[in-house]
């Protein structure tokens, strides 16, 4: 079981520091790991920082790097989760030709259907954000590809516990 | 991100200020931590600050080294030997690479030390400007925490920060770059010692019933075996290591860098661990019950292959680094915190035991190693010198009181198996990442970190020329190390591992050499050579008896090998003899 691979997602706590990042990817790419999606934020803490990141490891190689990400002199504190222990959204972007919006009425309800949002529209183009599970995502873009995408972009992952994260009552106990 | 990065130091009292330059504000800052001698080389990027230390040279000592490896290496002796944070100074692009080979080696053996690095003025960073590196980005895979300043103002905060972090919990380098434009920046200077960073937990906190568990599977044990480690002497916990071991009545094995930490001559000492290491406690690491490491973090070197080591034993682990425990070898009980500390409280756990049986093992296993090995190592019948009888002259002249420093190689390994420790903090060695020109400039930081210590360097004619520059700076500073050079004309280690893995065959590693007793007299280094075994014994003491810097060369059997071995990928017990 150690050793099979699975998808983690990794909340990691930092100062709100230049560097951090290189310090936080070196980890990964020295033990040739790829991270499949990363995404740094503030926090719910004034001044400190969330990197959350998916990866696909084996449990025992998650437990190591978390050690090496918290070793780290500006990294607060490093969780790591598995799917069903959080709640997470991706954000995706289309640009899509305006005609088509009027041409194919398809396009009206697959909007509606996927609960996607209309961002902009002009006369050259509209814009459809979207929020959700990857699959979702995945979904809606199979879809909307089959009357072509002018450009497409996806977010990293976002992600919250169902479990309370201690973090804030920990960082209490810093100030002093 | 902001502009100005938050330096969140815990500070204790608030001093008045005073209106001085970014440049002064550096060596104000040094000063303040009680750093006496400095290690460098100056450079466009850094010159403001070489002008503050000018001014200050009768409270700062700059010792120029010839090459800034030179000075990275030197300022790890110096922290090495003391308890003290050693500090090196170059100047950017070409200056602060080249000090990146000594802070990779300080990482990896976990040595305090301070780089500070000068860098193109601010307006030009990312622009691919003269003598511009991003030395923040190279360095960060290899530094405890690093940090670029653009400020004047955030000096005295980010230099509290870099040594509190560099000696704090497990040590390391730290690198701190500074753009011209902050170097010459005035502002209110203020100085207050770091006492804690937020997110920075140096020692981990202990766990009681992790204590109870170890002192219950160390009492019930039948055959332990403690390996110690570095931790041991970095958490300055000698004592109550001595005095855990004699109460529970542990052989207990070092790791290369763990070596002094108790004296050579200690019945409880059964010798070194790892590929190199001694017979006995190689042998029986897989007939123990349970193995106590402290201190020490399984390197590869030590354990041979994972998968058959110690698999019979239970494991516990004293550990200051958290990131270190389960990450090569799998714990049954791991002791977070700080050696002395967790020593400290497991004592009274411990109930008093001999072991002797178990004891003895060792001592038939040590015989079988002498008369294969050390016999013919310290008393050879042959007639090429051997390296190990020049330990052993060594070891007598110096009453094994001298803090060896050596370099990298079969010389490296034959020192540290043969060298007597009498003090701890006497083994100076690159154990981690095995750097060839490590030993002279490191010496020279030892010996003057150590003044009244008999500090001698032993190196391969291989690794002596790798920093033979810094001869230079041994003849300026009149640092009287003993700079020993054991030259068999052959990068030895390598030639090894070619004749016992590659069919002999000798690929690049036969060296021509140059006259090295000419080249040392050329820097006005009394010198000698020696080739046969009757002149032996007078030029040792000839070398030790010199109040000044002496070199000697000695022509030891060009094709001698270092065992015992365990072949990478073999298991600890499969070690051979011959
Ligand atoms: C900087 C560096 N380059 C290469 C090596 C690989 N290496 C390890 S031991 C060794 C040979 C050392 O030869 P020498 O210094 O003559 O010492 P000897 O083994 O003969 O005692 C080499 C090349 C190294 N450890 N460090």
């Amino acid at each position: 079981m150690e050793n099979e691979k699975k998808q983690y997602t990794v909340s990691i706590y930092t100062e709100n520091n230049i560097g951090l990042l290189n310090r936080i990817s070196a980890i990964f790419q020295r033990r040739h790991m790829n991270v499949e999606s990363l995404n740094t934020s503030p926090s719910e803490i004034a001044g400190v920082s969330r990197f959350t990141l998916v990866v696909n490891i084996t449990e025992s190689q998650m437990k190591k790097v978390i050690g090496q990400i918290e070793k780290q002199v500006e990294v607060i504190k490093a969780y790591y989760h598995t799917e069903d222990e959080i709640i997470y959204q991706e954000s995706c972007l289309f640009k899509i030709k305006s005609e088509l919006l009027f041409d194919e009425r398809q396009i009206q309800n697959i909007i509606k259907e996927s609960n996607a949002r209309i961002v902009t529209v002009n006369k050259d183009f509209f814009a459809i954000e979207k929020s959700g599970r990857k699959e979702e995502i995945d979904l809606l873009y199979r879809e909307l590809n089959a009357f072509g995408i002018m450009q497409f972009t996806r977010s990293g992952r976002v992600a919250v516990t169902k479990e309370e994260m201690r973090i804030s009552t920990m960082l209490e106990a810093f100030q002093h | 991100m902001k502009e100005t990065q938050t330096i969140q130091n815990e500070v204790e009292d608030t001093k008045t200020t005073e209106r001085i330059p970014g440049s002064e504000a550096v060596v104000r800052c040094l000063l303040e931590e009680g750093v006496e001698v400095l290690y460098g080389y100056p450079g466009g990027a850094i010159m403001p600050v070489y002008d503050e230390l000018f001014k200050y040279q009768d409270k700062i000592h700059h010792v120029l080294s010839r090459h800034e490896q030179g000075a990275a290496h030197a300022a790890q002796g110096y922290a090495r030997i003391s308890d003290k944070v050693g500090v090196a100074i170059a100047t950017s692009g070409p200056g602060a690479t080249n000090l990146i080979t000594g802070i990779a080696d300080a990482q990896i053996d976990s040595t305090p030390m301070v780089c500070i690095t000068g860098q193109v003025g601010s307006h030009l960073l990312g622009s691919d400007a003269f003598q511009e590196t991003d030395i923040v980005g190279i360095s960060t895979p290899v530094t405890k925490w690093n940090h670029q300043i653009t400020k004047a103002s955030e000096i005295p905060e980010v230099f509290a920060k870099a040594f509190y972090i560099a000696k704090s919990g497990r040590p390391g380098p730290v690198l701190i770059d500074i753009t011209k434009d902050a170097q010459f920046e005035e502002f209110d200077f203020k100085y207050e010692k770091c006492k804690g960073v937020r997110s920075y937990k140096p020692v981990p906190s202990t766990e009681e019933n992790s204590l109870k568990t170890a002192a219950e599977l160390i009492n019930n044990a039948k055959k332990p075996l403690i390996v110690w480690g570095q931790g041991v002497i970095l958490g300055k916990a000698e004592e109550e290591f001595k005095a855990v071991i004699e109460k529970a009545g542990i052989p207990s094995a070092w790791t290369i860098l763990g070596a002094s930490a108790i004296p050579t001559s200690h019945p409880l000492n059964v010798g070194m661990v790892g590929m190199h290491g001694n017979y006995a406690p190689n042998v029986l690491t897989n007939e123990c019950d349970v193995l106590i490491a402290i201190g020490m973090r399984f390197d590869d070197r030590v354990t041979g292959n994972l998968a058959t080591y110690a698999k019979q034993a239970k494991i516990v682990h004293f550990e200051i680094d958290p990131a270190e425990v389960d990450k090569n070898v799998k714990t049954d009980v791991a002791v977070l915190g700080d050696a002395k500390a967790s020593l400290k409280d497991l004592l009274p756990l411990l109930n008093a035991n001999s072991h002797n049986e178990w004891h003895q093992k060792f001592k038939d296993l040590y015989k079988i190693e002498y008369d294969k090995v050390i016999k013919n190592d310290l008393h050879p019948t042959k007639e090429g010198l051997t390296m190990g009888e020049v330990l052993k002259e060594i070891n007598i002249q110096t009453k094994g009181e001298a803090a060896i420093v050596s370099d990298v190689g079969q010389h490296q390994m034959i020192a540290c198996r043969y060298a007597e420790f009498n003090k701890t903090k006497s083994n100076i060695t690159s154990g981690g990442l095995g750097t060839m020109g490590f030993a002279l400039p490191a010496a020279i930081g030892a010996k003057m970190a150590a003044p009244d210590r008999e500090v001698v360097m032993i190196a391969g004619d291989g690794g002596y020329q790798m920093n033979i520059q810094e001869l230079g700076t041994i003849f300026q500073q009149k640092v009287p190390v003993k700079i020993v050079v054991l030259n068999n004309e052959f990068l030895g280690m390598v030639r090894q591992w070619q004749q016992l893995f590659f069919d002999k065959r000798y690929a690049s590693t036969e060296m021509v050499n140059p006259d090295f007793v000419a080249i040392a007299k050329g820097y006005h280094i009394d010198a000698k050579k020696v080739s046969e075994r009757k002149d032996l014994k007078a030029a040792i003491k000839e070398m030790i008896d010199c109040n000044d810097p002496y070199f000697l060369e000695v022509r030891v059997e060009k094709e001698d090998n270092v065992f015992p071995m365990i072949p990478t990928g073999a298991s600890v017990s499969d070690i051979r003899l011959e």
